[in-house]
C-alpha cells in the first residue's frame, strides 16, 4: 500500500552529525530490512532499508553519512549533501528528510538542523537519546521548539523497543501532508541552500541560541561518567598503555576463541566431502569439486570465525566511542610519521580488509593524507593475511606458554607480525610525507562522543554484513580462482608412465618451474612459486592454492594428514619464516589494486603500490631468509 | 571570505577591553575555563584555504560566547588537547587552537 498522492513507495533520508545514534535509529526502524549498495560513480556505502508504517504503507529509508555541514569535507559528507541535493543523476530528491539530533548535546546539532531547513524540503526532527537527555535532567519542551523550528519533533530513543513509535506516526502524519500538496499539483519549495559563510555559520548558532532560550526549560547537569572514564583512558601515559593491551588482547582472543567454531567448521567440510568421495563417479568433475571446490573455499571459510572475532572487537570499540579516543592518544605518534590521526580509523579497518579501510579514508578531508594512508592501508595485516599466517604459525610454532604461562607462543607470533606490519607503514608513511606528501598537516577537529554501551543489536547488525561481505567475496573470488587454480593445477595432464607428481606437468607446474628460480634466493620451492599465481587474486587463496597443490601432488598418507602436517614436513623452518615475511608486505590483492584505482581515479597509484609492495615483500624475504639460515646454521 | 575577515575584525576592535586580557585556546592548560571571544586564523600555517579553518571551528561549535573547559593532553608534547564546548567534547591540536582567541570565565 502506497501513500495518496504517491506511485511508489516514498523515500525518507535519516541525516544528522556523527555519533547522534543515526545508525541506532536506522537499525531500530528498518531492523534486518537492510541493503548496502554503492552511489554510482563513488564508492560510498548506500544503506537502505524499508518498513511499513503503523498505517500500513510502505517506507524506503536510507542512512546517510554523518556530517557536521553540507559544506561537505570529504567524500563521505559530498555524498550526504548531493542526496538531499538532488544532485545524483539516478536518486531524485529524497521526499522528507528525517533530521536526528542527539538531546543531549542539541546546541551543537540544531545547527545542522537550521542548515537542512533551508534546503525547503519536507523534515521531521527526532530528538533522540532523549532517555539520557532526561538522566541528565534536560527538559526540552518539543511543542516549543517544533513552533521555533517550523517543522515537527519528536523524541526518539532508538535503543528502546518502543522508542521510535512517535516517529512512526509522525512519519505518516507528514507523508499525508506532503502527498495531499503533491496531489493537488503542489511543488516542492525551491531550495534556499548555499554554501555558508563563516558570517551564516555565526548567524546559524545565534539562532540555536534564541531557540535554546525558549524551547530548554532546564539544561540540566551534563554526565560527568565519560569525563571520569576519559580521565583514566586518555591519561597519557596509562591510556596508551591500556590502547596497546587492548589490542593485544584481541590478537589473543582471535586465537583463543576460534578454535572450536573453527574446528566444528572444519568436521562439517570433511563429512561434505568424504560424501562426495563416496557418492561420485571418479573423474575430473569429482576431482574439481572435492580438490578445487571444497578445497578452495573451505580453506577460507574456515577462518570466518577469527576474522568475526576481529570485527566484534572492531565493531565495539567504534559503537563505545572509544575509536575517536585511540585516534587522540595516537595523534601525535602518527603524527611524527606525517599521518593523520584519523588515519587510524582507515587503518583500523584495514585490519579487517584493505578495501573497507581504504573506502574509510575518505573521511580524511586532505588529498595528500589520505593518498598517504591508501598507500600503506596494504600494510596493515588483513584477515585475508590470518589464514596464511595461521597455517604456517601451526605447522611451524610449538604451540606453548610462554613468559610463566600468560602468552601463548603462536599468539606472540602474531603479535610480531602484525607489528611488523605496523612498523613498516609507519616507515613508508614517513618516507612518503617527506618526499613525495610534502606540506602542512591539515588539522584535526574530532568529537570525542560520550561513551556508550554498545547495543547488541546494532553490533550483531554490523557484524552480519561484515561477514555477508567476507563470505560473498569467498564464494565469488575464490570460488572462481579456485576453479581457475584447479585447471591450473591439472591441466595438462601428465603423461602415461610419469614418475614425478602430476602437477609437475600441468600449467602451474611449468609457470612454476618458469619462476621459481627469480624466488629461490628467498627460499621458495616451485610448489610455494605456483601457490603465489593464483593468490594474486587475494592473499587468503594463498591457502587454499597451497592445499590444491600439495593435495594433487601427494599421495596416500600426505593426504589424510591436515596442510599443516604437510607443510612441517615439506618446508624448512627459514623458508616458512621468509613466507611469512612477504606475506606480511605482499601485494597480492587484485581487489586492493582495484579499489586503490578507483578511489584515486588513476593507474598510476595502484601502479606504485604494487611495485613498492613487491620491492619490499622480495627484500623483507630475502633478508627473513638468509638471515635465519644463519642463525639456524643450516 | 575577505568580507568575513574584515566583520571579524571589527568585532574584535569594538570589543577593546576583552582584547588585552585574550589568550589563545593554545595556551591552555588542563582545568582552565573560558570563554571564546573571536577567531583569527591568520597566524596558523593550514594547509587549507583562508576562512575554512573558521569555518570548521564554528562548525565544531568553537564560536563566540561558548565555554570551553581544557580537559585532557596527548602525549608527546602536550598535544592534541580534548576540551569541553558546552555540552560536547572535541578533540584539536594546538596549532590549530591558537586561532580561538578566550577569555578567563568569571
Amino acid at each position: 500500500m502506497t501513500f495518496a498522492g504517491f506511485a511508489e513507495p516514498p523515500r525518507l533520508v535519516l541525516v544528522g552529525n556523527p555519533n547522534c545514534g543515526k545508525t541506532a535509529l536506522f537499525n531500530a526502524l528498518t531492523g534486518s530490512r537492510q541493503k548496502v549498495a554503492n552511489y554510482p560513480g563513488v564508492t560510498v556505502e548506500r544503506k537502505e532499508g524499508q518498513f511499513v508504517s503503523p498505517l500500513g504503507h510502505r517506507v524506503r529509508l536510507i542512512d546517510l553519512p554523518g556530517t557536521y555541514s553540507l559544506r561537505a569535507r570529504s567524500p563521505d559528507e559530498e555524498v550526504t549533501r548531493d542526496v538531499v541535493l538532488g544532485r545524483f543523476v539516478h536518486e531524485a530528491r529524497p521526499d522528507v528528510i528525517v533530521c536526528v539530533a542527539d538531546a543531549t548535546n542539541l546546541r551543537l546539532n540544531l545547527r545542522l538542523v537550521l542548515e537542512l531547513r533551508k534546503l525547503g524540503q519536507p523534515m521531521i526532527l527526532a530528538l533522540n537519546m532523549m532517555d539520557m537527555a532526561d538522566k541528565q535532567g534536560r527538559s526540552i519542551d518539543a511543542a516549543a521548539l517544533s513552533a521555533e523550528l517550523g517543522m515537527p519533533v519528536v523524541p526518539t530513543v532508538a535503543i528502546r523497543r518502543d522508542g521510535v513509535a512517535g516517529l512512526l506516526e509522525q512519519i505518516d502524519r507528514t507523508m499525508a501532508v506532503v502527498g495531499a500538496v503533491a496531489g493537488n499539483g503542489g511543488r516542492p519549495a525551491p531550495c534556499g541552500w548555499s554554501e555558508p559563510t563563516s558570517h551564516d555559520l555565526r548567524g546559524y548558532h545565534q539562532n540555536v541560541e534564541a531557540i535554546l532560550a525558549v524551547a530548554m526549560r532546564n539544561a540540566g547537569r551534563p554526565s560527568e561518567v565519560t569525563h571520569r572514564i576519559d580521565h583514566v583512558l586518555l591519561h597519557p601515559a596509562l591510556g596508551l598503555a591500556i590502547l596497546l593491551s587492548l589490542l593485544f588482547l584481541v590478537f589473543q582472543a582471535v586465537f583463543a576463541w576460534a578454535e572450536a567454531p573453527k574446528n566444528l567448521i572444519d568436521a562439517g567440510l570433511g563429512a561434505l566431502k568424504d560424501l562426495i568421495v563416496m557418492g561420485m563417479a571418479e573423474g575430473p568433475l569429482k576431482s574439481l569439486i572435492t580438490d578445487g571446490v571444497i578445497a578452495g573455499v573451505g580453506s577460507v571459510v574456515i577462518f570466518l570465525p577469527q576474522i568475526l572475532i576481529l570485527f566484534f572487537f572492531i565493531q565495539v570499540l567504534e559503537d563505545s566511542g572509544y575509536m575517536a579516543r585511540a585516534a587522540f592518544l595516537l595523534d601525535r605518534l602518527m603524527g611524527g610519521v606525517g599521518l593523520h590521526g584519523r588515519a587510524f580509523i582507515p587503518l583500523l579497518s584495514s585490519f579487517a580488509c584493505a578495501v573497507p579501510g581504504i573506502m574509510a579514508s575518505r573521511t580524511i578531508e586532505s588529498r595528500a593524507d589520505r593518498l598517504a594512508t591508501i598507500m600503506i592501508a596494504p600494510l596493515m595485516t588483513c584477515s585475508a593475511r590470518l589464514p596464511v599466517y595461521a597455517l604456517l604459525i601451526a605447522a611451524f610454532v610449538p604451540d606453548r606458554m610462554v613468559a610463566g604461562g600468560w602468552i601463548s607462543l603462536p599468539g606472540l607470533v602474531m603479535f610480531i607480525l602484525y607489528a611488523a606490519g605496523i612498523s613498516s607503514a609507519l616507515i613508508v608513511a614517513f618516507v612518503l610525507k617527506r618526499t613525495v606528501f610534502k606540506g602542512e598537516r591539515p588539522p584535526l577537529l574530532m568529537e570525542l562522543p560520550a561513551y556508550r554501551w554498545p547495543r547488541p543489536r546494532d553490533v550483531v547488525l554490523g557484524l552480519f554484513e561484515r561477514a555477508r561481505t567476507f563470505l560473498v567475496r569467498a564464494g565469488t573470488i575464490i570460488f572462481a580462482i579456485g576453479v581457475v587454480l584447479w585447471f591450473l593445477a591439472s591441466f595438462p595432464v601428465a603423461p602415461d608412465g610419469a614418475t614425478g607428481p602430476a602437477i609437475n606437468y600441468s600449467l602451474a607446474g611449468i609457470f612454476g618451474h618458469w619462476l621459481a628460480p627469480i624466488l629461490a634466493p628467498i627460499g621458495f620451492g616451485w610448489q610455494i612459486t605456483i601457490a603465489l599465481i593464483p593468490a594474486m587474486a587475494a592473499r587468503e587463496v594463498l591457502v587454499a592454492a597451497l592445499g590444491t597443490v600439495y593435495a594433487l601432488s601427494e599421495t596416500g598418507d600426505a593426504l589424510q594428514t591436515s596442510l599443516s602436517g604437510v607443510l612441517a614436513t615439506n618446508w624448512s623452518l627459514p623458508t616458512a619464516l621468509s613466507l611469512l615475511a612477504w606475506v606480511v608486505f605482499a601485494p597480492q590483492c587484485v581487489s586492493t589494486l582495484s579499489v586503490v584505482k578507483r578511489e584515486t581515479n588513476s593507474w598510476f597509484w595502484p601502479a606504485v603500490m604494487f611495485t613498492y609492495l613487491t620491492i619490499l615483500a622480495y627484500a623483507g624475504a630475502f633478508v627473513t631468509y638468509r638471515l635465519s639460515l644463519f642463525l639456524l646454521g643450516s | 571570505m575577505s568580507k568575513d575577515r574584515s566583520t571579524n575584525a571589527a568585532r574584535l576592535v569594538r570589543a577593546p577591553t576583552q582584547r588585552l586580557s585574550a589568550q589563545r585556546l593554545s595556551t591552555l592548560g588542563r582545568g582552565e575555563q573560558v570563554t571564546v571571544i573571536g577567531i583569527d586564523e591568520t597566524d596558523v600555517a593550514s594547509s587549507l584555504p583562508p576562512g575554512e579553518l573558521e569555518r570548521r571551528l564554528i562548525e565544531m561549535g568553537l564560536v563566540e560566547g561558548a565555554s570551553v573547559v581544557a580537559m585532557h593532553e596527548g602525549f608527546p608534547g602536550r598535544d592534541p588537547i580534548a576540551i569541553r564546548v558546552n555540552d560536547h567534547k572535541i578533540a584539536l591540536r594546538r596549532a590549530e587552537a591558537h586561532a580561538v582567541l578566550v577569555v578567563p570565565r568569571a
